[in-house]
């Protein structure tokens, strides 16, 4: 059995430790924030300029001054603070921000991501995601395993321009968890019923086992 | 000579001509000079090179310059939800010239303090590195990024006083206080505009050198561009 969507954003989830400061990509990885424990203790940054984002408000609190990197209207919290936008940068670029979780169109087992365009079709900018990867310490990258052709994202090397070179961590896909190392894409997790097979099979790239066997589920 | 200027027609005259660089505040709809922008649009102003970070909508924000066509080269990190854009783009009429975001913002902070160019990790490579200077700093490699200036930033401040001193307000702040710096002249729209004094020194995010005019804006529409809330997370609009 695959993993869905949420089941993919609480396997991240587990990625975010105590004290964590943490961004989140627009789309899915902004789900992961439902599902961090309440124990861990820990602050969203918007590049837009705000560390500390709270959950969405009511209609009646919806403030147009108050909105996150994907333009919604948000909430702020007891602790946040906002600042301008080269200071959100010097924070992702300066290496502050422990963890960034983005979505991907295809990721190298060099740890090259590709997530901004794809040639031929219109091209709406890269946004902040380029400054995220190059500096957020950890990259973590949610996607589906395999593009709806079925095609491979799993990849020797992307085939679609880059949004960054040697940058990418973890990936999370609906079949299982890699970690990026010096040898390429290693398995550390199998979603149940999920062969190590099965993965290599639906993948471009080498996946190696992990020394300690990967075991099925973490659910 | 006073910096205070009845209203934005007031404020931009004398500082329009063709084919000039102007850079915009804001981030998404959130925070944008309306009233220099509607302005702008107004007075007919054409060749416009467009420094901001996204393009407004079909109808709000800088998108109301691209139904015009009076922009003719953007400069921007990400041009999502606008339909002219993409026609002009795809048409090849408009130039685009797109930045990582933080990038554009440090390209933006350096220009209005006296910072030619600067080494980033961001983009190395990618496409946005090629053509640039490259170097190795501590066997990491960075690439050269140039400092943005432009004749005229149009900015959109809380409170101002009539020093020019700004106060922006939440996530309405994003590029204001950087493009204030980097503009030639700058010219700044606050919701309220009070006398010296009236502001807390201590709180001040833009102090008044970096502001030529001022004025207060008769009416901020402040659109919401995805109004999404507990009730209604997704932000869609709801069947009837």
């Amino acid at each position: 059995m695959v993993w869905n969507h949420e089941m993919m954003c609480r396997r991240a989830a587990k990625e975010l430790k105590d004290g964590y400061y943490v961004n989140l990509g627009i789309g899915i990885p902004t789900q992961v924030a439902n599902y961090i424990p309440e124990h861990v203790n820990f602050s969203l940054q918007s590049e837009n300029g705000m560390l500390g984002m709270g959950p969405f408000p009511t209609e009646a609190t919806a403030d147009a001054d108050l909105i996150n990197s994907g333009k919604q209207t948000i909430t702020q919290l007891d602790k946040s603070s906002f600042f301008d936008s080269a200071t959100s940068f010097g924070m992702i670029r300066g290496g502050h921000i422990d963890l960034a979780i983005l979505g991907a169109l295809q990721v190298s087992q060099a740890g090259d991501l590709a997530n901004w365009m794809v040639p031929g079709k219109m091209v709406k900018g890269m946004g902040g995601a380029m400054d995220l990867v190059a500096g957020v310490k950890k990259v973590v990258v949610i996607m589906d395993h395999n593009a709806k052709d079925a095609s491979p994202k799993m990849m020797k090397q992307c085939t679609l321009p880059l949004t960054g070179r040697a940058v990418v961590n973890m990936v999370i896909t609906n079949l299982g968890v890699f970690e990026v190392t010096p040898q390429g894409f290693t398995l550390v997790e199998l979603a149940p019923e999920v062969t190590l097979d099965e993965v290599r099979a639906k993948s471009e790239a080498e996946i190696h086992a992990n020394s300690q066997g990967a075991s099925n589920g973490f659910l | 000579m006073g910096k205070v200027y009845k209203n934005a027609t007031l404020a931009l005259e004398g500082l329009l001509f063709d084919g000039m660089t102007i850079m915009s505040g804001g981030f998404g709809l959130c925070g944008i000079p309306e009233h220099c922008i509607r302005q702008l649009r107004d007075s007919g102003v054409k060749g416009i090179t467009w420094i901001a970070n996204n393009c407004g909508t079909d109808d709000f924000g800088s998108g109301l310059l691209l139904h015009t066509r009076q922009i003719k080269k953007m400069v921007a990190s990400y041009v999502g939800e606008n339909k002219t854009f993409e026609k002009q783009f795809l048409s090849g009429e408009l130039e685009v010239e797109f930045n990582p975001q933080g990038t554009l913002a440090e390209r933006i902070r350096a220009g209005g303090v006296g910072i030619p160019a600067f080494y980033t990790k961001t983009g190395v490579g990618t496409v946005i590195a090629e053509g640039k200077e490259t170097k190795v700093f501590d066997g990491v490699e960075y690439v050269m990024e140039r400092a943005l200036k432009a004749d005229l930033a149009i900015v959109k401040a809380w409170k101002g006083d009539t020093e020019g001193n700004l106060i922006f307000r939440k996530t309405a702040r994003n590029f204001n206080p950087i493009m204030a710096q980097a503009g030639i002249v700058t010219v700044a729209e606050v919701e309220d505009l009070v006398e010296p004094g009236m502001l807390d020194a201590d709180a001040i995010h833009t102090p008044g050198i970096f502001v030529q005019r001022i004025f207060q804006g008769e009416h901020f529409v402040k659109r919401i561009e995805f109004l999404t809330t507990q009730a209604n997370p997704t932000g869609k609009k709801k069947e009837q």
